[in-house]
């Protein structure tokens, strides 16, 4: 555990010593900034716009480090061959790969913490401050951590380049799942009804952890709700996770 | 200590290409043991497979026949990892952390508490040099810093075992000097190290054994003395005056290696030979400066076995 730790605040060290997490840092907030011009524009729904902007930058900004960082995490280690020296330590290949996961979970959490500071003070100083933001944010790090896995594993046996585009593929089609089932519904052969249903079942159900419609709208989150999403996302990722040490315990470092 | 320090036994593996065309088998049927305490030289041209057995013996990639042990266990166990140092061949490390921080990041991995971190840390920048610049990222070292450093973590633990590929290269002759010192000291010590080069009197100075790896197996291995017999194999004749067209005339039988102003420098090959030159000489008139008896060197030996020359 202590050596996964190790190894998990140098990820972190090594994340905030580069300054590209700062430039997305920096474009959140100036998202968020441009949500309150953008809704001086309209009447009426000034709330709903600063609300809707606001989540979407903390969830999209937060999925996009998480992609981009995720799949570099392992491959920056063996390109530069950084991991030859660490991985001949007594240290397992389950503890790199975890360490390297948690490292990253941590600059997310940072990150995420300072976006919804900026947006919890633009809410309080406009009085809109609501308890549905909290639950919003909440499951949006609960997809970070989900979606950090999808990256760390696509990135335990290919490239950064096909790593992003299957994690973004599996990030889109997560949202969209619910298209699968309906997609099913249409199709008339059983083996493409049967094809639909498997992915339905086996891709994550990103939708699941999505509230911001809800929050948005003012509608209440119940907490039953969030409990199932959150066991949901927890669970997922430590089945992903699972797969990613398996791939890499039998990986050559050449 | 419990057996020796490394067993490799039938250890074979191929780089899978895309296509099975491009697979190459590197390793085919590696056999060796370094008992404790032994330095050993694994020597070899590019490309024979030394760096591809250094991945082997610490799971960095894993044989597809064989076994290694590593002080009687199996090489795979993490466990046996604290009893293991490793410098690669031009190290590359976090380059955003400073000296100190990078070795108290490693003395982590082996489970030290800080107190224990900072003290070993302290020792080992001064046993490498690099006490000084042991507060600068290590974006800034130079090469030879670099190496430097990959020694310090490789000797962090206090290993039984030191595994080094090529470990002289990038380092200047006072860098060099410092390094054969320290696998001196270690072997002092009674640690074992095991290290790769193609650096020859390297080898020859600081090994107890060698190996010369070709085509992924062992094409010798023994103690120098024993690989190096001492018999005298040529002579080597310094001599002034007459030019060696002249001698080769009369009968002289020897190969010219070099002629310089009105100096001569000869090889030859046997005593019968030697005696027949010396008389040449005699009877032209010209002055001998030296006879210097050749022995085999590990130069010669390598040349021999992967057919250089």
């Amino acid at each position: 555990m202590r050596k996964t730790l190790a190894i998990a605040a140098n990820t972190f060290r090594e994340a905030i010593r580069d300054r590209i997490l700062y430039l997305l840092l920096a474009f959140a907030i100036l998202m968020m900034g441009a949500s309150r011009i953008l809704s001086l524009l309209t009447v009426g729904a000034e709330e709903k716009i600063v609300k809707d902007i606001g989540l979407a930058s903390l969830s999209l900004f937060g999925v996009a480090t998480a992609i981009f960082v995720g799949v570099g995490l392992v491959f920056k280690e063996i390109e530069r061959r950084t991991v030859y020296t660490l991985v001949s330590k007594p240290i397992s290949r389950s503890q790199f790969i975890l360490g390297k996961y948690v490292g990253l979970v941590m600059v997310l959490a940072v990150n995420l913490s300072i976006m919804t500071g900026v947006f919890y003070a633009l809410l309080l100083w406009k009085g809109w401050m609501d308890a549905g933001i909290t639950r919003a944010v909440v499951l949006i790090f609960v997809e970070l951590l989900l979606v950090t896995a999808i990256a760390i594993f696509f990135s335990s046996f290919s490239t950064p380049i096909l790593s992003s585009l299957f994690t973004v593929t599996v990030y889109v089609i997560g949202h969209l799942s619910w298209g699968l089932l309906l997609l099913g519904d249409r199709i008339q052969g059983a083996a493409g009804k049967a094809l639909c249903r498997v992915l339905y079942h086996v891709l994550p159900n990103l939708d699941a952890l999505n509230v911001k419609g809800l929050v948005v709208h003012g509608d209440p989150v119940p907490a039953a709700r969030m409990l199932h999403a959150s066991l949901y996302g927890v669970s997922y990722t430590v089945v992903v996770l699972g797969l990613a040490v398996l791939v890499f315990r039998k990986r050559d470092f050449l | 200590m419990n057996g020796p320090a490394l067993v490799l036994q039938g250890l074979r593996k191929t780089y899978k290409g895309h296509l099975s065309l491009t697979s190459r088998e590197v390793i085919r049927g590696l056999d060796l043991t370094v008992e404790p305490g032994e330095v050993f030289g694994l020597l070899g041209q590019n490309g024979a497979g030394k760096t591809t057995t250094l991945k082997l013996i610490l799971s960095l990639i894993f044989p597809d026949a064989g076994v290694i042990r590593l002080f009687g266990e199996e090489s795979s166990r993490v466990a046996v990892r604290s009893r293991i140092g490793f410098l690669p061949e031009n190290p590359f490390f976090y380059d955003y952390l400073t000296g100190r921080e990078f070795l108290d990041f490693y003395g982590q991995l082996f489970g030290f508490d800080r107190a224990a971190r900072q003290a070993r840390a302290a020792a080992i920048l001064d046993r490498v040099g690099m006490a000084s610049r042991a507060d600068l990222p290590l974006r800034k070292y130079s090469k030879g810093m670099l190496q430097r450093i990959g020694m310090a973590q490789a000797l962090l633990n206090d290993p039984d075992l030191v595994i080094l590929d090529e470990p002289m290269s990038g380092l200047d002759p006072i860098g060099r000097r410092e390094f054969r010192d320290i696998i001196l000291e270690l072997k002092g010590r009674g640690k074992t190290v095991f290290f790769s080069s193609h650096i020859l009197s390297d080898a020859e100075a600081i090994c107890d054994r060698i190996g010369i790896l070709k085509d992924g197996r062992l094409a010798r291995c023994g103690r120098l003395p024993e690989l190096l017999p001492p018999d005298v194999r040529s002579w080597e004749v310094a001599f002034a005056g007459p030019a060696w067209e002249t001698l080769a005339a009369r009968g002289a039988r020897a190969e010219r290696i070099s002629t310089r102003g009105s100096e001569t420098l000869v090889k030859v090959a046997g005593p019968a030979e030697l005696e027949g030159l010396l008389d040449a000489l005699r009877s032209a008139g010209a002055r001998l400066i030296a006879v210097t008896p050749r022995r085999d060197t590990l130069e010669d030996l390598y040349l021999r076995e992967v057919g250089g020359r």
